[in-house]
């Protein structure tokens, strides 16, 4: 599976990582991990507003997001 | 982006405190303003010498120690940083003279418009081409670095600091300045400006409240979360003026501006792409500072040393217009910030190589 690393990167990167991954249209389904709650909840939001579902876990110190379509 | 509920809540909150502010003495349009604020508060320390800007402004520490508070609560304070401090710092600082050059960081241009200052509307429109720019070599790949864990204890500095900053305000040793004459001599009651603070940086790392992120996700994503808590300021403060009596529109006899209007621009369009850079507004950097973004201090300690250059080497715009010398930074802080820009740019290749890592 597609793992985008975006922990320590400071807004919007993860966000931006995230949507060029969906806008490749290659992935049903990636995951992507952030340190910050505020990042999860950025990517959440984009991704559901693009018909994605999503849903994250906080494992450590940091979160794991699931998308998939 | 932020959650809209969230932001139309700050966004109300802060445009009905600004007025309270201004009401108990505050200076007019400036209820809060995180520019004018920091810079004199490094006035009241003594870092700079401007006579009419030196006082130690209780909001932004407010701000700083609401976020700590809140973020230690929801267990959000986490020690970060390590990503690229020196360009973070010079970014602050050039952000800090394009503010000072317009006379107010993004959030004044909402009290400011909302007041019917059209200066602002050309600030605004400045902001507005800045953080474009900025999120543009954004999208081509520009990124700061990654920041890592940091000892917990290094997260703790800087509202620390503003801790003691407020002490030394209620104690006033004899090496703080106080104005006697100019903004700096108006204010509104401490405990009001420390609750009003409070309050703000509560709201605000709830929220994830930011002017220049509004501009950036709307151009981005075509996202009007953050943007919308812009509106609601703007709106607030109009129905407060008007019902205050203090409304007036145009570009002249405003208070606290200058009419120069490609200064103006160009000020806030410096302040917009530093910040889009940088990843927030100032606002936004004081509350990740408090809770633990020690880049975010780097970047508040850049803010605060230009606002002392600003004023030790006479940069700052003031009612009467832009000096010459403030025009040279404005223009040598766009050279720079396009020179970190496009070397980023031209290294997104390399960029491209760690955003993504794949398995199985």
């Amino acid at each position: 599976m597609q793992v985008i690393d975006a922990r320590g990167l400071s807004c919007p990167e993860p966000v931006l990582l995230t949507k060029k991954i969906i806008d490749l249209h290659t992935h049903a389904l990636f995951k992507v991990l952030v340190d910050e709650m505020a990042a999860c909840e950025n990517i959440a939001a984009l991704a559901k507003n693009l018909g994605w579902s999503v849903s994250h876990d906080k494992t450590g110190d940091h979160i794991e997001i699931t998308l998939q379509k | 982006m932020g959650n809209k509920s969230g932001i139309l809540l700050t966004g109300f909150v802060i445009g009905i405190v600004s007025l309270l502010l201004t009401k108990f003495g505050n200076p007019p349009n400036m209820g809060v303003c995180i520019a004018c604020f920091l810079r004199d508060t490094v006035g009241g320390l003594g870092l700079h010498k401007a006579k009419l800007v030196q006082y130690i402004r209780p909001e932004v520490l407010g701000i700083v120690l609401g976020a700590f508070g809140v973020s230690l609560g929801t267990k959000e304070f986490r020690a970060t940083g390590g990503s690229n401090r020196i360009i973070r710092f010079i970014l602050g600082f050039f952000m800090m003279i394009g503010m000072l050059i317009f006379l107010g960081c993004p959030l004044r241009v909402a009290l400011r418009l909302g007041a019917g200052d059209l200066n602002a509307l050309v600030g605004f429109a400045g902001l507005f081409a800045g953080v474009g720019a900025g999120t543009f070599f954004l999208k081509s790949g520009f990124s700061l670095g990654k920041a890592s864990a940091q000892p917990k204890w290094t997260g703790f500095i800087l509202p620390a600091l503003s801790f003691i900053v407020l002490a030394l305000l209620i104690i006033r040793p004899s090496f703080i300045y106080f104005s006697l004459n100019g903004p700096g001599s108006m204010h509104a009651p401490v405990l009001l400006s420390l609750a009003a603070g409070l309050i703000i940086g509560i709201l605000a790392q709830r929220s994830r409240f930011c002017m220049a992120g509004g501009i950036r996700d709307l151009i981005l994503f075509r996202n009007i979360n953050l943007i919308l808590g812009f509106l609601v300021i703007i709106l607030v403060t109009l129905a407060g003026s008007f019902a205050m009596g203090n409304f007036k529109l145009g570009f002249t006899a405003q208070p606290i501006a200058h009419t120069e209007a490609l200064w103006n621009f160009l000020g806030l369009g410096l302040a917009g792409w530093s910040a889009a850079l940088l990843g927030g507004c100032p606002l936004r950097h004081l509350v990740l500072t408090g809770q633990g973004n020690t880049d975010s201090s780097i970047t508040v300690l850049g803010l605060l040393a230009g606002a002392a250059a600003a004023h030790n080497f006479a940069l700052a715009a003031s009612a009467k217009g832009v000096p010459e010398y403030g025009k040279y930074a404005v223009i040598t802080g766009l050279v720079i910030v396009l020179a970190v820009s496009l070397t980023a740019y031209f290294k997104t290749a390399t960029v491209e190589g760690r955003e993504t890592h794949a398995s199985n």
